[in-house]
This record gives structure tokens, sequence and C-alpha cells, in this order.
């Protein structure tokens, strides 16, 4: 009989939601789900936000986030029911037998305090052991963990360093008291992917060196494949499929696994270039006030009218700052872009209406991009009113035809932001760049909030709208799956410079330079052993994470 | 240069020019008001003659700000003028009446500001429970209650009822520091109960706002304690807000005790003020205003000074 370590059993958990207008309601968001984890495993929650994977993970250490709470069914840890062991027993269940990495440790890691404090808090308040003992611990985990200077890492503060290390330090804090279970939640999802693959690299390090339990929590299938030894599919909060890491990913069963697995599958033919480009960027530099820095260096790119051309790298390689140049936010120092045949005032004050209205622009989180207190039809209506004086029945027309384009028919007009889904609200933030009749659209990381299957579907609408419309696009993203399915042209950028820029194929046909190669190759698989394989041929480390 | 002493000596810059700007609006609202100190002193019955002699002898015929510029550089040397009414030195009186202020704030300041934050923290580990209900029970009603109300009410429990101390919080400066302190114990004990409900409520609402925070999810998901999770890790992300509260109510502590004062018979500064307003002194009120300036000028700097200090992206540059 394998040691059982987390035994979870039937379990339900509910939570009260406040619906705009009426009484709170007590719902049920996991419903009975089981699984166990042996000492020493890794297990894999997968599915998109709203499945219940966090929830569940939590549950792991009897932790509802907000007013989460479990409401049926037993979790064992060790043998022992942590549903029923009361304040004083889960203070000494938490951090001592099971500890938690957070998605964001930028926002996880306390900003007042010294790493060093925080990494070794839970050693120390448990008495697993001395103060000199735990920090000799935790400088023997930054090591291992690939932080630079581990003697001194922890004297910093969290803001002065990097997101990949704080990631890293986030593991060694959850490692340093030695627990037995640990639960990650996301833990590489909100960094650039050249810096996912070695801060999963240093996670299954440390899992296999230590030999601690894993609870690891994703939507990203591949990441998943790479560190987990079984896989549990989750959606709506039911188990979709349970089973070994091969299974899932080489035969899986359900249909809605199936679509995990092949989700990245759109197929997109490069389009040949026509004589005029809609765009075109020549020698941009640009560089923020009062620095003394180029953030954009010399940047020439083309985009044809009904194309597509992808801006990639990761962050901080200038490919945003090359659209606020684009969209006047931020006046060039040198160089000329050229918009549908006119050369654009370098300030957005000094442009003209249609120079606006033909550029329009959607954001990567389209939460924030919409007013919460107007409706879809007031959000949709303001650019028709705006640049083309619609009113009355003609703009409630023209806002229906655009709802009918973006594949959200009747019955949302009158609905506000907050009652729609984030794949929805990403839809009217499109709608309302449409409805300005606009030559190129900006897209600036449009699908990188979005769950794969929400995200792939987005995708798909824009490919679609960029026939009907004959628009362009100007995609921003860091993530090469997508450039796959949608570009037509790619300008990979690294630095503030433009290091590879060509047709689709002919970008992603080796030979490739030694960056573009370390992006390409930093793009999870949904292959067992593609982390081991890449790292051992990788020609550069990727920059300073 | 550092980052910090860079914004720390901005604040102090802008500091002085606030003062002078205060300076400029007190001698200005003071020259606005209808007569003139040759006026108040002869009284209305005095002849033209005589007022113009006497202005001629204040030099009240100069240009306004000829006279502006006289006051501040003498002011700004220590020189606050004499007062109309008994010919002294304002700066000398002022001195002494500053220092018993100061000295009835700080004592005041002493308790009322650790206890407010205590509270504040316990309301939070309690928060929506009987503990914080009782605490913001209480310090609201303090609150609300008129401070010269509840200087007779002590009075008559700790004068009257209870012969503990006396109801006259007059000081000298033969008295010994024990003496003194149990001569102020009743007017310090009606500030603490009037600054209270601020700085705790503040306190409260500051650290609950940051519990809403990852790193205190973090914390929990550590097994600390409630009440370390509080103390520990949101006050110290906190302090900015509570900082300035308390530096507000401070300064309340120094400027805004009139009433405490005439209630308990003790020579501060509000009484001083108060007093040659009636008497139409105006130099005495200029003083007082531009003393009353720079202290809640310095009080709010500092504040602001200490917020910067708290946060240690200022203090710890990349």
């Amino acid at each position: 009989m394998p040691d059982i370590l987390l035994d979870v059993r039937n379990l339900k958990i509910g939570a009260t939601v406040y619906p705009p207008g009426e009484a709170p309601k007590d719902i049920e968001i996991v419903h009975g789900v089981s699984f166990q984890l042996e000492k020493g495993k890794v297990l894999g929650l997968i599915g998109e936000s709203g499945a219940g994977k966090s929830t569940i993970g939590l549950s792991s250490m009897a932790y509802g986030r907000g007013g989460v709470r479990i409401t049926g069914g037993e979790v064992f840890v060790n043998g022992r029911d942590i549903l029923k062991a009361g304040a004083a027993g889960l203070r000494a269940l938490r951090g001592r037998e099971v500890t938690y990495v957070a998605q964001s440790a930028a926002a996880a890691f306390n900003p007042a305090k010294k790493i060093m404090e925080q990494v070794i808090e839970t050693t120390l308040m448990h008495g697993l052991a001395t103060r000199a003992e735990a920090e000799a611990r935790a400088v023997a985990l930054f090591g291992k963990l690939g932080l630079p200077n581990p003697q001194t890492f922890g004297d910093r503060y969290p803001h002065q360093v990097s997101g990949g290390q704080l990631q890293r330090a986030m593991t060694a804090m959850a490692l340093c008291p030695e627990p037995d279970l640990v639960v990650f939640d996301e833990p590489t999802t909100a960094l650039d992917v050249t810096t996912q693959i070695d801060v999963l690299a240093a996670i299954k390090e440390a899992i296999h060196a230590t030999g601690v339990a894993a609870l690891y929590i994703t939507h990203d299938l591949a990441v998943v494949a790479q560190v987990s030894d079984d896989i549990m599919v989750l959606r709506h909060g039911k188990t979709v499929e349970y089973g070994t890491v091969s299974q899932i990913i080489e035969t899986p069963k359900e249909d809605y696994t199936r679509a995990l697995v092949s989700v990245h599958a759109i197929a997109h033919e490069e389009k040949p270039a026509t004589a005029e480009p809609v765009l075109k960027v020549e020698n941009v530099t640009a560089r923020y006030k009062g620095t003394n820095f180029d953030v954009l260096k010399n940047v020439s790119v083309e985009l044809h009218p009904g194309q597509t051309l992808a801006v990639v790298g990761e962050s901080g390689s200038g490919k945003s700052t090359l659209a606020r140049a684009i969209t006047g936010l931020l006046p060039p120092s040198q160089g000329r872009i050229t918009f549908a045949g006119r050369e654009l005032s370098r300030e957005l004050k000094d442009r003209k209406l249609d120079d606006l209205r033909e550029l329009q622009m959607i954001y990567q989180m389209a939460d924030v991009a919409m007013n919460p207190r107007h409706t879809v039809a007031t959000i949709i209506g303001r650019p028709l009113e705006f640049y083309f004086g619609l009113k009355g029945d003609a703009k409630r027309k023209r806002v229906q035809e655009l709802l009918d384009e973006i594949e959200m028919g009747r019955g949302f007009a009158d609905r506000y932001p907050a009652e729609l889904s984030g794949g929805q609200k990403q839809r009217v933030c499109i709608a309302r760049a449409l409805a300005a009749k606009p030559k190129l659209i900006i897209c600036d990381e449009v699908t990188s909030a979005l769950d794969p299957l929400v995200a792939a579907g987005i995708l798909r609408l824009l490919l679609d709208l960029q026939k009907i419309e004959g628009v362009a696009y100007l995609f921003i993203t860091h993530d090469l799956a997508t450039v796959k399915s949608i570009a037509d042209s790619i300008a990979v950028m690294y630095q503030g410079a433009v290091q590879r820029y060509g047709g689709k194929t002919d970008v992603l046909t080796p030979p490739y330079d030694d960056y573009t190669d370390l992006l390409l190759s930093s793009v999870p698989e949904m292959k067992l052993g593609w982390l081991e394989h890449v790292l051992a041929h990788r020609k550069m480390e990727s920059a300073g994470n | 240069m550092h980052p910090i002493l860079k914004l720390v000596t901005q604040r102090l810059a802008l500091g002085l020019l606030l003062l002078l700007a205060a300076s400029a609006l007190i001698f200005i609202g003071v020259e606005l008001l209808p007569g003139d100190v040759a006026q108040s002193i002869l009284g209305q019955s005095a002849t033209e003659t005589a007022l113009r002699n006497l202005r001629e002898e204040l030099g009240l015929n100069e240009p306004a700000l000829t006279r502006y510029f006289k006051w501040l550089f003498a002011a700004l040397q220590g020189d606050l003028g004499t007062a109309l009414t008994n010919g002294q030195s304002i700066s000398k009186a002022v001195g002494e009446r500053l220092g018993n202020t100061l000295f009835l704030a700080f004592w005041a300041a002493l308790f009322s500001v650790p206890l407010a934050i205590v509270l504040g923290l316990i309301a939070v580990r309690y928060r929506n429970r009987w503990p914080d209900k009782l605490i913001s029970g209480i310090t609201l009603s303090t609150i609300s209650l008129p401070e010269f109300v509840a200087g007779y009410l002590l009075m008559y429990l700790f004068t009257v009822k209870i012969r503990l101390f006396s109801p006259i919080s007059t000081i000298y400066s033969g008295m010994s520091l024990g003496e003194k302190l149990s001569a102020i114990a009743l007017p310090v004990m009606v500030l603490v109960l009037v600054v209270l409900a601020h700085m705790m409520r503040m306190t409260r609402a500051a650290i609950l706002n940051v519990m809403q925070s990852a790193y205190i999810e973090t914390a929990e998901l550590k097994g600390l304690r409630p009440f370390v999770i509080i103390a520990r890790h949101a006050f110290p992300n906190a302090i900015a807000p509570v900082v300035n509260v308390v530096m507000l109510n401070l300064a309340y502590l120094v400027v805004g005790v009139v009433v405490v004062e005439v209630v308990f018979v003790y020579p501060g500064m509000g009484q001083y003020l108060v007093d040659h307003v009636t008497k139409r002194d105006l130099p005495v009120v200029q003083a007082c205003g531009l003393i009353f300036a720079a202290v809640y000028i310095g009080l709010n700097i500092l504040a602001d000074v200490i917020s910067i200090l708290a946060n240690p992206r200022l203090r710890h540059p990349k």
C-alpha cells in the first residue's frame, strides 16, 4: 500500500455570490471532487478559470479565499482530517506540513520586509530550526533555485529583484520549513516564456531534490505535463478526467481534454505582401522623458492592408513601446511613421480626427478598458457617435450589427461589463474598435489574460473579421503559439531593437539567431520530456531573470 | 544624491515656502481688519492729532509691504514685537506659554498615540465583532462629547467624588515634574479622549485596507497568528496614512486646545491668544498666528518625511 499524503474525498466547496440587484445567494462551485496524492509525487490540476482548481488546491490547507468555504467532504493530510482541525490545528498545518506558492510572487511578498525575513519566518515560528540554521537552509535553497548571489539575495527587498527571481524566492519560502506538500498555484503564468522555462526547471529540480509532494495548478497543459506524475482535468468544479500524464497527453478520453491538448491548432496561411503598406515605421528611435536610454532603437517595420504583423518579445523588449510610438503617446525622437499614405504627426495632440479613427487599439485587460458603469450598447455606441455622429435608431442598428459580428447576438446590449465573461468583454472591446471603421487595430496582448480555449475563440474571431473588414492588425504578444496561428509577418524584438523581421515562414524557419532560438524553444510543448530536452540544447541563457 | 535626501529637501523647501505664504496671509488678514493698532491703543475717543502722532511713532504710515518685511525679518530673528496691552515683549510671553502648551501636548500625545494604535490593531483583529464595536463605540462617544463637558465631567469625578487631582491645572516654573504631571492629569485625559477616535479609526481603516493584499493571504497560509499578521505584516504597510492623521491630531493638541485650557485654567497658547483677541491686541494675534502656522506646517512636513522613510521603495532604491 503506497504512502498516501493527501486524500481528498468528495470535496464540496461553496461560496456566497452577490448578483447585482438581487439578494445574496449561496452557490456550489466544486461538486464532489476526490483524489489522492502519494508522498513525493506531483499532481497537476488543470482547467480554465472558474474550474475551481485554485479553490481545490487551497482546500488542502483548509483555506477558502474571500467568501469561499468548504461545505462537504473530507480532506486528510498525513491521515488527519484537517477540516476538523480547528484554528490552532490549522496554524500548525499551514506553513509546516503544507505550504503555498502563489501566482504573483510580486504581490505575495510583503513589500516592507526583506526577503530573508519572509523566507525563514515560518521555519522560525514553528520552531523548526534556529535562525542561523534557517538562514543557512534559505541560502542553500536560493542556490539550488539558481538565484544570483545566494549569500546576499535575502538582504534585498522584494521590489529590488525581478519577477522571475521573486517567483523562485517564493518557492524557496515554501520549501524552507521542509513541508510534506507544496501547493503551486500557477507559479509561472505571470512570467515571460523565456523566464518561465527557467523557473519551471528550478521548481522541478527542487521538487526532485527535496522529495516533497506537490499540487501543481495551471491552465497550461503543456506546462503541467513537464512536472507532474498525474493530471486531473477540471471543469465547472467537476473532474473531467484523472490519470497519469502520458495517458492524458497521449490518449485523452474526454472531448474537453482533447480540446485542451489541441488548443494551438489554428491554421493560418501567410498572405503575400501587397504593393502599398498601410503602416510604415521607418528608423524609429524613442526614449521616455527625463531618461537617457533609448527604449526603441532604430525600428523599421511594414504592415500591409488586411494582414497581421506580430510583434513578439519578452517584457521590456519594447513591443508595447512601439505601439505607444505609433499611437503618438510616446513621440519618437527620430524616424518616421507613415499611415494610410500620410505621415503621422509625432504627437498625439497634433493628429487629425481621421488618424485617430482609423487607428484603434484593443488592450490586454478588457476589464479596465471599459467603463464599468456603461452598458455594452453605450460602450460600442460611443465611437459611432464621436466619429460618425450616429444617434437614436441608426446608432442602435449599427450597435446590433457589430454585436452580431462578434457573435454576441441579442440580449447583450443592455448588460454591464461586470455581467460578461472575460472572453465576452474582449469581444466587446473588439466591437468598439471596429465601430470606428479602422484600417489598423493594434492588439496589445489581447489574449494573454484569457483561458486557452477562450483565447482561441478570440483569435478565430479576429481572423474572420480581418477577412470581412480588411483591417490590418499589429499584434503584440509574448506568446509564440498565438503568433503562429495569426501572423502574416513577424518582428522579434529584443532590448528595444528588431532582432529578426520578415514573413512568418521565413522568420520561423531555421537557421535562427540565438535570441529567436531561445524564444521559440521556450514555448512549452505538449510532449513528455520537453523541458529536459530544451534545457540540454539551448544556445543562450534568458536575459537577466 | 540619495532619492530620499532629495525628497526630504524638497519637502523642507516647500514647507518654508508655505510658511512664507501663511505669514503673508496672516499679515493681510490683520491689515484688513477695520481700524489699526493706533486706534486700538487710543480708543474710539482719540483725537486726530494724537492718532497721527502715534502712527508716526509706530511706523504705521509706511507702506504695508515695508511693514510686512520688517515684521517678517524681526520674527525671523526671534523678535515678535511688543504687546499693546502691557508693552511687554511678545517673544518672552509666547516662549513661556508655548513651553506650557508643548508640555501638555507632549504628555497627551505620549498616551494617546500608542493607545490609539493598539486599539486600532485590536479593532482589526476582532473586526465586526464585539471588541471592535466596543472600541469604536467608546472612542466615537468621547469624540462626540464637547471638550468642556468631558472636562467638567472628569473634574467632577476626580476632584469632587474622588479627591485625586486639583481642578486647577495652573503650572509655574518652581514646580517639580511630579507636581506638574499631577496638575495636568485632567486636561491630558480630556485631550486623549478627544484625539483618540480619529487616530484609532484611521489605524483601523488603513490596516483593513492593507488586509486585502495578497501578502496577507501569504501570511495566513504560513499559519501565523492573526495578531502577528496584523502587527508584523499589515501595520508596517499602513504607516503612511496613520502618521498623517497622528500629525494632524498633534497639531490640534498644540493649536486647538483653547477650551480645555480655559476650563482647567492652564496657562497655554490658546488662552493667551483668546485673551489678546478680545483686547484687540493685533501684534500678539499676528505672532500667535505665525507660530500656529509654523507648528502645523512643521508637523505635516514631519508626517511627509516619516511616510517617505516608511516606504521601502524609496529607502532602498533598485
